[in-house]
């Protein structure tokens, strides 16, 4: 067991009805991967997570955390688990610590446990709210305490389904940089976003699912390397006229003293647009190369396997 | 075990930040109702021969709160974490659902035991109170409290909004124990409707408790104590069963 991995999903199905909800889900997540799981709204992500959490029973397949079985092994995989649900849920009747305490209990955690909340409180920027109750607190500080609910009993794995959804950019510094930590700290880290940029910027390795369907799963630099299309933006001389349609095709924008086209990766050369463009009479003063970003990559392969 | 200590615990406080509504205002209401029933009904209802009415009505009174307070506190707060959404964060714990069971009806005993203790003490500021048997007082008390704790956690499983738990309290759990012989005796009733009565299981959970105060009651006391705790064994299982199978909590 000591070098299984962080989380094990093989072959994973489940319906809700008529609705398949994932269609044989089949990858694993490594010890100390900061790994992203994307998709559109109603992709399956959510069920994905609710099933390591134990909160959906799959109809067939097998899911592990740090290799316990989170059906017949549930009290080892779910101690090895932390998850911060995407839904602001909390208890009406507690305040900050109680809240934290009681999570920490319910993990079979005694006084040992204190001076962690107490960090948790500290990193989560919660200690001078540990006697408020949830009801007072601001959307964001319910977010943080819900991270510090998540992280109570330190599990290996930490999954966050979308953390920084309506939160404040500076929360959401605060966020990353707790959760960065962790990571260095060697907890392995599972993120769902919406916002593109912080798994770009964030993850080591980004599942893509969609229809209850794996579309992709690579590094990040490989999954951006599939980014199909690049923009170049050109500054002319003058209005380029005349151009061959090969190339006219491309263009998206065009004015006096601009050509903005987009190309592929793998059929076109800049230099030869630039000389196409050379040869058509019009002197190139600027050229700017924009690559795909993460986002780009992923609406093309969600909208690829939806055709 | 210690996570489920952590639950029960939890529950523990969690009515006792609301206690005037979870057990003051209960035991104010029993106290209204025994003073108007024994102002109105004393010397007009047969009951034992040597007990006043308020005496025979005061251990039915207790039992009746034993018996909505052990239903509303499971209830109420499992629903109330359910529908809120909260329940996820014990969800995902290692917590096992008997551990679940244990905690949430021993808390609905501690409340109810707490309400009834709070009559019962109010109450011997009005009245003279016989005791028969400490401990069928208290084992009637601890089964009624737990049968209805476990129920408690069914009608919060199958109710999907406040107002299915709200039916079920006041089209079940309300007439069961209004007409389980709280405020009489089944003796004084026709025929028909002491048939009636005995199919009621709070009956049995009312005439064993007020045979501990009285040694008299309308029924052995044997069979008292075998329909109860028969009415516990099933409940528990019942219980444990929708549990185990996730039933509404697990998809």
């Amino acid at each position: 067991m000591s070098k299984c991995p962080a989380v094990t999903i093989e072959n994973v199905h489940k319906s809700f009805g008529p609705v398949r909800a994932l269609r044989g889900l089949d990858f694993t997540i490594q010890r100390g991967e900061f790994f992203g799981l994307l998709g559109p709204n109603g992709a399956g992500k959510s069920t994905l997570i609710n099933a390591l959490a134990g909160l959906v029973r799959p109809d067939s397949g097998k899911l592990a955390v740090m290799g316990y079985d989170v059906g017949s092994e549930y009290r080892d995989a779910r101690k090895r688990l932390g998850v911060v649900p995407q839904e602001l849920v909390y208890d009406p009747f507690f305040q900050v610590r109680e809240t934290l305490r009681f999570q920490a209990g319910y993990f079979g955690l005694g006084r040992e446990v204190e001076p962690w909340i107490d960090e948790l409180l500290d990193a989560l920027d919660l200690t001078d709210k540990v006697d408020v109750n949830m009801r007072a607190l601001s959307g964001g500080m319910k977010r943080r305490v819900l991270i510090g609910q998540a992280l109570v009993h330190k599990p290996p794995v930490v999954i966050l389904d979308e953390p920084t959804a309506g939160v404040d950019v500076e929360l959401r510094r605060q966020l990353w940089s707790l959760v960065k930590r962790l990571h260095g700290d060697g907890h392995t880290i599972v993120l769902t976003t919406h916002y593109l940029e912080e798994a770009e910027e964030l993850c080591d390795r980004i599942a893509i699912i969609d229809h209850g369907g794996l579309v992709a799963l690579d590094t990040k630099a490989d999954l951006l390397a599939r980014g199909i299309s690049k923009t170049l933006h050109i500054h002319t001389s003058e209005r380029a006229r005349n151009l061959p349609p090969a190339l006219a095709d491309k263009i998206k924008r065009i004015t006096e003293d601009y050509i903005e086209l987009s190309f592929s990766l793998s059929e076109d050369s800049v230099m030869e647009v630039l000389d196409t463009i050379r040869d058509a009479g019009v002197h190139v003063i600027d050229i700017r190369v924009e690559e795909d970003d993460l986002e780009d990559v992923f609406v093309q392969l969600t909208r690829d396997a939806r055709q | 075990m210690t996570g489920c200590l952590w639950l029960f615990w939890k529950e523990l406080v969690r009515f006792g930040k609301v206690s005037f509504q979870t057990v003051l205002a209960p035991i104010i209401t029993s106290l209204l109702y025994l003073l108007v029933f024994s102002h109105v009904l004393e010397g007009r209802v047969d009951v034992y021969e040597g007990v006043t009415y308020t005496a025979f009505l005061v251990p039915g009174l207790i039992m009746m709160s034993v018996i909505q307070n052990g239903f509303a506190n499971s209830s109420s707060s499992l629903v109330q974490s359910k529908i809120t959404g909260n329940l996820v964060f014990v969800q995902i714990t290692p917590i096992t659902y008997i551990e679940f069971f244990i905690a949430y009806v021993a808390a609905s005993i501690v409340r109810a035991l707490m309400v009834g203790s709070g009559v019962l003490l109010a109450a011997l500021l009005f009245v003279d109170l016989s005791v028969y048997s400490v401990p069928i007082i208290f084992l009637f008390a601890l089964i009624g409290s737990a049968i209805l704790g476990a129920l408690g956690i069914v009608a919060a499983l199958w109710a999907d909004k406040y107002d299915q738990l709200a039916a079920f309290q006041n089209f079940v759990i309300m007439p069961l124990s209004f007409l389980s012989g709280v405020f009489y005796s089944i003796h004084s009733l026709p025929e028909f409707w002491q048939s009636l009565s005995r199919i009621n299981p709070f009956f049995y959970l009312i005439d064993g408790f007020r045979f501990g105060f009285f040694g008299e009651s309308d029924v052995p006391i044997r069979i008292s104590l075998g329909v109860c705790l028969a009415a516990l064994i099933v409940l528990t299982l019942v219980t444990l069963s929708l549990l185990r199978s996730g039933y509404k909590l697990r998809t």
